[in-house]
């Protein structure tokens, strides 16, 4: 299945505000799911609509919703990114609010089977965790998210916190993939990540690439490592149709 | 490296912006974290902003460490070679 379709649309965000959001879509009828894909700090830029377009290829609904559309509409997105950033990030109340509503926006499409997945990288990893801890989605995916666990430095303007509070709610299984050269988060990190999702008995499959850090799906950045991207795309693939 | 590390601070000043427009700056955000553009996996990325002017005026930079070291050098250089009544 390689046709599709894209388009910039406007869904209900938090608290019913509308929001851009980018919808992928593999062209025809039929029952399939849906993928909500959450940009990474840098913003919803063409990297991460070019994820959603591949999502649509592998046969998926996809939406990406823009969480910086309230701090900076229309804005290009690095300009929206360093707007967002200066204003302190993006609530997760907010967060939650947008991808319930991205989720709910794939569920109401007359293809959609129902369920929904969500991904996330970067700062989107954590959001994603963040969001199937809050809400009911079928699969989840952590790209390389910080503050999963871990400690936030204190004196950050960023709104941002840990999950571990959060992790015993987790509502669907979660796939995480880090790269060991990683500082944010560190392979320690994601060791208390995996041990409590265990000492929780949740469902999650983690892998971890050697000789690659932060932002390895990221194909336009020096931080891309083929073996890690290529073997991640391979993991997402087999973790969504097992979903 | 998304390291979330944000530093904020008020300015007074000017920079060229957007088209050759000068900005009023208000704002200079400091952060370590992912380039747009550089060639680098992290930097040291600087937003000289009037947020007033909207999310496109600001001037944006983005340096490697020993950049950004140099550049620190560079602007207390300066500011110590003139009389103190000057920059203060």
């Amino acid at each position: 299945m390689s046709e599709l379709n894209a388009q910039t649309i406007r869904i209900q965000g938090h608290g019913g505000e509308e929001i851009e959001a980018y919808l992928a879509r593999p062209l025809g009828s039929g029952s399939r799911g849906g993928v909500v894909v959450i940009h990474h700090m840098p913003g919803y830029d063409r990297g991460t609509k070019e994820i959603a377009r591949r999502f649509a290829e592998l046969g998926y609904d996809a939406i990406c919703p823009n969480l910086y559309w309230r701090e900076a509409p229309g804005a290009a997105p690095d300009d929206a990114a360093a707007t967002a950033r200066a204003q302190g990030g993006v609530p997760d109340e907010r967060l939650i609010g947008d991808v319930s509503g991205a989720a709910s926006h794939l569920r109401s499409l007359d293809s959609s089977n129902g369920k929904v997945g969500v991904i996330g990288y970067c700062s989107g990893g954590r959001q994603s965790v963040l969001a199937a801890c809050n809400l009911d989605l079928d699969a989840a995916v952590d790209c390389y998210g910080a503050f999963v666990t871990g400690t936030v430095p204190d004196g950050f303007p960023l709104r941002v916190t840990n999950l571990v509070d959060q992790l015993p709610n987790l509502r669907c299984p979660l796939l995480g993939l880090f790269g060991n050269e990683d500082k944010f988060p560190t392979p320690e990190q994601v060791d208390e990540l995996e041990a409590i999702l265990k000492d929780n008995g949740k469902e999650y499959e983690f892998h971890r690439y050697d000789d690659a850090g932060h932002a390895f799906f990221s194909v336009d950045r020096p931080a891309y490592n083929v073996a890690a991207a290529t073997d991640g795309w391979a993991r997402i693939t087999e973790f969504y149709l097992g979903a | 490296m998304c390291t979330y590390t944000t530093v904020q601070d008020r300015v007074e000043g000017s920079a060229k912006g957007p088209e050759g427009r000068w900005l009023r700056l208000s704002t200079a955000t400091v952060y370590f974290d992912h380039p747009v553009h550089a060639m680098a996996e992290h930097t040291l990325n600087i937003d000289l902003a009037d947020p007033a002017g909207g999310p496109a005026a600001r001037v944006g930079i983005e340096l490697t460490p020993a950049s950004a070291r140099r550049l620190v050098a560079a602007i207390e250089a300066a500011l110590a070679s003139v009389p103190a009544e000057l920059s203060a």
